[in-house]
């Protein structure tokens, strides 16, 4: 199927769907310059704004089903940004209006939990702001019909999320963790830029409905050039490796912004950037599409091996987020097919991931705040709700046989095998690492000895967080069987990223799938061998290299830190030292040399400067008075 | 209507009659209502303006000294236009930001504003002359107040920075000076009117060393790397509203300067020098970023940030590409907004806590929420965040100069990286962490400050998402100017369909 041409405006809900985001940010902007006066009500405001940008998405969605599959592919012109460069505009198809129900479905949940979340904190408002402000930026990132408006809301997420990773900014942990999340995702961003330099030069248009018709003239060598350059921000705002170490460092945000910026929505935004791309950077084969399959299989294996050795929870979830975009980042490196499992992946992932983050922070929430996990234990019976919620969220995620990561992640298994086996086969050993971490989080958390403090009294969260959790799970459960069996997520997405007609179905019992849910159970039954049998130690065993090389995030920080950040250390000294005593020592001494001595300039600089001024300007004056007088006459 | 003169009129008029008020605070009132009356007439004139019109408008042109052709000329194009309207729109807020500015020292209040007023008459001189010896007047007259500024109201250093502001300015004047005689001279036609003297010089020697005068008085006065050692005392020492017109208005005299002249008047030799400018851009844009970023005092670290900036706007220039010189004249206007925004913040902070030094505050954001709100908008201002108004310049300057020299271009970009850790570990040590003790008591912005900051950061948002109505004005002048080097305009690689 060729990719559908571009249709103008056809009106309706769709004509107005540029109130998706502007709701949101409506809220964002009364919310913050509203002040202490919206203290009251401003969570029902963000509430609100998020469920009525939803309810846009949903009837964008249901009229765009009334349209023939061909022609699924709307523009909506906004206005002129920036003349012969960019203007702002909205391309409605089914990929981007998946995402935006994804964000504004599952970003409403998170929206609502968050009321009971941030019940206690003195800023909710604030918290609901940034939460608005964020919906508001990532839809702009997946609606945008050109590079330059996405670009405007993906640096609006990475805002978002500085702003919500430094929530409590008054910790210095959490400032410097959302400095850090800005930083590395700037370098991230600038690949993104450059990628769009050269889109412009070479096409000269940044819009997609210009470029990818196009993208077939340009050089090999070009298209390469932007693919690894767009694939270099995707690293960054998916946190993939080079560019991973953020991530973990985000969890200093409150919970339900890990829920649904650094797991569910924002993460995956890389992951969006290939697919969109896809069909004219990332075809599936070529060298850019090469390195995207490595990059995703080198991450989901260094995000799984992390998540093992984590103790705080929403650590071993965050390294579980990475591995998971990990394997959505491979399937956007196979091409057409592999695109539409990786959103598949995508969208069971931001609930099954949404799920088991707000199921950590319930946890948390009856806890005291509590993130170990050798201090929880034994939760089950005391907080039912999260535990059945999310123990389906785990089912999900690792894979278990009819639930939504069992379909969604085995495509992408079974697609990369028949594209390399050597992908497919540390594809299949990331599941089974998956079934271990993943295990040993349940384990530790909701089963065995209770090991927390006496001050602690585990509790379950009221019904606002619970429903929330309820859904979700709902989601985690079904979702993957709906996308998945008869093709469904396929057929609807076929037209937008370019399937081929014949779909390859989709087998519910494979010989891979059996071997992959072989090393799933092996990687559960040896998290029950240590964590469920044996007795949990509250303190952590030393262990070791490797575990060691694990909990040290693969060293991930360290190598940044002897390669980048100690040299620009020394570097920014030395540059100081210079510009104070080279630049400007070498100027005073010219500057000395022609007024003679040294003394004399210290004389200048004192007293005499003042009349020496003034004698110009007197001066200048009256030559500029004679000269007019003279002129004049 | 002369609306130029009648402009600078108001200004001249009303720093005399500051000057002459005994009452301190009636003269900061009728300062600012002067300064209003100011904005509001460019906001009228600005209106008039037909951007697809002629290229000057409201020209006036008298003669002044017949004997020498020198005359009494003024206009504007759209690039003179935005940045009078910049002068304008700036001079106003610095006011207000200055209220309490000028009564530490024993110095007069009253003159300081007058003073504000003397240099809003000479800013707007400076981008209408299209007589260049009239420009060159205003170019050197401008330092006298700014001098003065620097030198009585400001910091402990006052005396030292004035001095070498004054010392390279007139350093710079001088060689400009010899390179206006010259021009005139060797160009023969009797006049120093710009219009007439483009294209009048032929010989590409001659245009080198008259393009070196001009060019090396504009470097100094932007200033570019290396010859930026100046402003970062100058504008630490200034007052926060002084450091504001320094580095937002008067600096851009410089770029303005090469756009403007150095291009149109001398273009074989702007072609020849072209390598080098963009060299010295590039430096600067990341030598100044990582200068800013190890700066322990506040002010010097916003300087340092604008000589990276000041890269960026000189690299567009020279870029010679409609997106790159369209981006670098709205880069000019933006900045000054942005630039102003952090240096009045910041200027309220030090007012507050009286240390310009970074490490004595920390957990700000607790005490003064508002204020470290506007802090960070401008800082994220300051960091091109796209939705603000420096992402847009900074992405056509970047964007065109990727169109010609691509190598220069990616390595400018790393100044976006550099850009978030200068702003962002700023912002952290100052605002966020544990609340100092020493700020624990700090009040938020008050009404007045709230009034300074409020169109600043409304500028900087609003010029984020709608910058084509500036867009439309600059546009055609650039085209002009660029028809006028007689650039091609770099092709896409796969040309547009229909084409």
């Amino acid at each position: 199927m060729e990719p559908a041409e571009i249709l103008s405006n056809p009106g309706g809900v769709i004509g107005v769907s540029w109130l998706m985001i502007a709701l949101p940010l409506l809220g964002a902007a009364v919310l913050l310059l509203g002040g202490r006066r919206t203290d009251k009500w401003g969570h029902f405001l963000g509430v609100l704004m998020a469920l009525a940008s939803f309810v846009v998405a949903a009837l964008v969605f249901f009229q765009m089903l009334g349209f023939a599959p061909a022609e699924r592919r709307v523009s909506v012109p906004l206005y002129a940004f920036i003349p012969g460069v960019a203007d702002l505009g909205l391309l409605i198809d089914p990929l981007s209006i998946s995402f935006a129900l994804l964000i504004t479905g599952v970003g409403s949940l998170i929206h609502i939990y968050s009321i009971g979340y941030m019940s206690h904190d003195t800023d909710r408002r604030r918290f609901f702001a940034y939460l608005n402000l964020f919906v508001a930026a990532m839809l702009l990132l997946v609606l945008a019909d050109n590079y330059v408006a996405l670009f405007i809301g993906w640096e609006g997420v990475g805002l978002a999320s500085y702003l919500l990773i430094g929530f409590w900014q008054f910790k210095p942990s959490a400032a410097t963790a959302a400095k850090k999340a800005f930083v590395v995702n700037r370098v991230g961003d600038f690949g993104l830029l450059i990628a769009i330099f050269i889109v412009f030069t070479t096409f000269g248009s940044v819009a997609f409905g210009e470029v990818f018709p196009k993208a077939g003239e340009a050089s090999q060598g070009t298209l390469t050039a932007i693919g690894l350059l767009l694939l270099l921000g995707a690293c960054g705002k998916s946190a993939q490796l080079p560019l991973q170490s953020w991530l973990l460092d985000a969890m200093e945000g409150p919970t339900p912004v890990s829920a649904l910026i650094h797991a569910a929505t924002m993460v995956t935004a890389g992951v969006y950037l290939v697919v969109r791309s896809g069909a004219a950077f990332f075809p599936g084969d070529g060298t850019a599409s090469l390195v995207v399959t490595i990059v995703g299989v080198a991450t989901l294996l260094a995000g799984a091996i992390i998540g093992t050795a984590k103790d705080d929870i929403k650590k071993a979830l965050a390294g579980s987020t990475m591995s998971q975009i990990g394997y959505m980042m491979l399937a956007a490196g196979l091409g057409p097919v592999g695109y539409a499992f990786a959103i598949a992946h995508l969208i069971t992932h931001g609930f099954f991931k949404a799920n088991l983050f707000l199921g950590a922070g319930s946890v948390m929430h009856g806890m005291n705040d509590q993130v170990d996990m050798r201090r929880y234990g034994g939760l089950r019976t005391l907080m039912p709700v999260t535990f059945i919620t999310f123990l389906v969220g785990y089912l999900a995620i690792i894979g278990f046989p009819l639930l939504s990561g069992y379909f969604t992640k085995d495509g992408i298994i079974e697609t990369a095998m028949e594209h390399n086996a050597i992908l497919g086969w540390l594809a299949v050993a990331g599941a089974g690492i998956t079934g271990f971490y993943m295990s040993r989080v349940v384990f530790m958390t909701f089963f065995g000895e209770r090991r927390w403090d006496k001050d602690v009294h585990p509790h379950e969260s009221p019904a606002v967080m619970t429903w929330p959790l309820i859904v979700l799970a709902a989601g985690s459960a079904v979702l993957g069987a709906y996308l998945v069996l008869s093709n469904r997520l396929m057929v609807f997405l076929g037209p937008a990223v370019g399937l081929p007609e014949e779909l390859p179905a989709f087998h519910v019992v494979s010989p891979v799938g059996l071997a992959t849910l072989a090393l799933v159970a092996a990687g559960a039954g040896y998290a029950w061998l240590k964590y469920g049998r044996q007795e949990v130690p509250v303190v952590a065993p030393r262990g070791s290299f490797l575990t060691t090389f694990a909990r040290r995030d693969l060293y991930g920080d360290a190598l940044n830190e002897a390669l980048f950040m100690r040299p620009g250390q020394w570097l920014t000294r030395l540059a100081v030292w210079f510009d104070n005593r080279g630049v400007d020592g070498l100027v005073n001494g010219l500057a000395a040399t022609i007024g003679g001595t040294s003394g004399r300039l210290r004389r200048i600089q004192t007293g005499y400067v003042r009349s020496y001024a003034l004698s110009i300007f007197v001066g200048a004056a009256i030559l500029a008075g004679a000269w007019f007088v003279v002129g004049t006459l | 209507m002369p609306w130029l003169s009648i402009l600078m009129g108001v200004s001249v008029l009303g720093a005399l009659g500051v000057a002459f008020v005994k009452d301190d605070r009636l003269a900061k009132q009728a300062t600012l209502a002067v300064s209003l009356v100011v904005l509001a007439l460019t906001v009228v004139m600005t209106v008039q303006f037909s951007p697809n019109g002629d290229r000057f408008q409201f020209v006036e042109t008298y003669d002044w000294i017949p004997a020498f052709g020198v005359h009494y000329g003024v206009a504007v194009d759209g690039v003179a236009l935005v940045l009078i309207l910049l002068s304008a729109v700036l001079v106003p807020i610095v006011v207000l930001a200055s209220w309490h500015d000028a009564e530490a020292g024993k110095r007069s209040v009253r003159t300081y504003f007058s003073l504000l007023l003397v240099l809003e008459a000479m800013m707007i001189g400076v981008f209408a002359a299209t007589d260049i010896f009239l420009f060159y007047v205003f170019f050197e007259a401008m330092l006298i107040p700014m001098y003065f500024m620097i030198g009585s109201y400001g910091g402990a250093q006052r005396s030292y920075a004035a001095v070498k502001f004054l010392l390279y300015s007139l350093f710079g004047g001088l060689l400009m000076l010899v390179a206006v005689i010259a021009l005139y001279v060797i160009a023969g036609k009797g006049t120093f009117m710009f219009p007439e003297l483009i294209g009048a010089i032929k010989d590409p020697t001659t245009q080198k060393w008259l393009f070196l005068g001009f060019f090396i008085a504009f470097a100094i006065k932007a200033p570019l790397w290396p010859f930026h050692t100046w402003l970062p005392d100058a504008a630490a020492q200034a007052p926060a509203g002084a450091a504001v017109l320094l580095v937002g208005v008067l600096d851009k005299v410089g770029t303005y300067g090469m756009l403007r002249f150095c291009l149109e008047l001398f273009p074989e030799a702007s072609k020849w020098a072209t390598p080098v400018v963009i060299a010295l851009s590039v430096i600067g844009i990341v030598y100044g970023a990582i200068v800013a970023i190890g700066q322990t005092d506040i002010k010097r670290l916003i300087a340092y940030t604008s000589i990276s900036h000041f890269g960026f706007i000189a690299m567009g220039v020279f870029a010679m590409t409609s997106n790159g010189a369209s981006g670098a004249t709205l880069y000019m206007v933006n900045h000054g907004f942005s630039t102003g925004a952090l240096f009045l913040i910041a200027g309220f902070l030090i007012y507050r806590r009286g240390s310009h030094f970074i490490e004595d505050y920390g957990g700000v954001q607790k005490v003064a929420p508002v204020l470290a709100g506007a802090f960070l908008v401008a800082g994220l201002s300051g960091l091109s965040l796209p939705g603000l108004n420096s992402f847009v310049s900074e992405f056509m300057v970047l964007l065109g100069t990727y169109e010609r020299y691509a190598v220069p271009a990616v390595i400018a970009a790393t100044g976006v990286v550099l850009a978030a850790l200068y702003i962002l570990w700023m912002y952290q040590r100052t605002m966020n962490g544990p609340t100092a003790e020493s700020v624990r008591s700090m009040p938020d912005l008050n009404i007045r400050e709230r009034w300074v900051v409020a169109p600043l950061l409304v500028l900087i948002i609003v010029l984020g998402l709608f910058p084509k109505p500036l867009l439309d004005v600059i546009n055609p002048s650039v085209k002009e100017t660029l028809t006028n080097v007689s650039v091609t305009h770099p092709a896409p690689a796969v040309a547009k369909e229909g084409q």
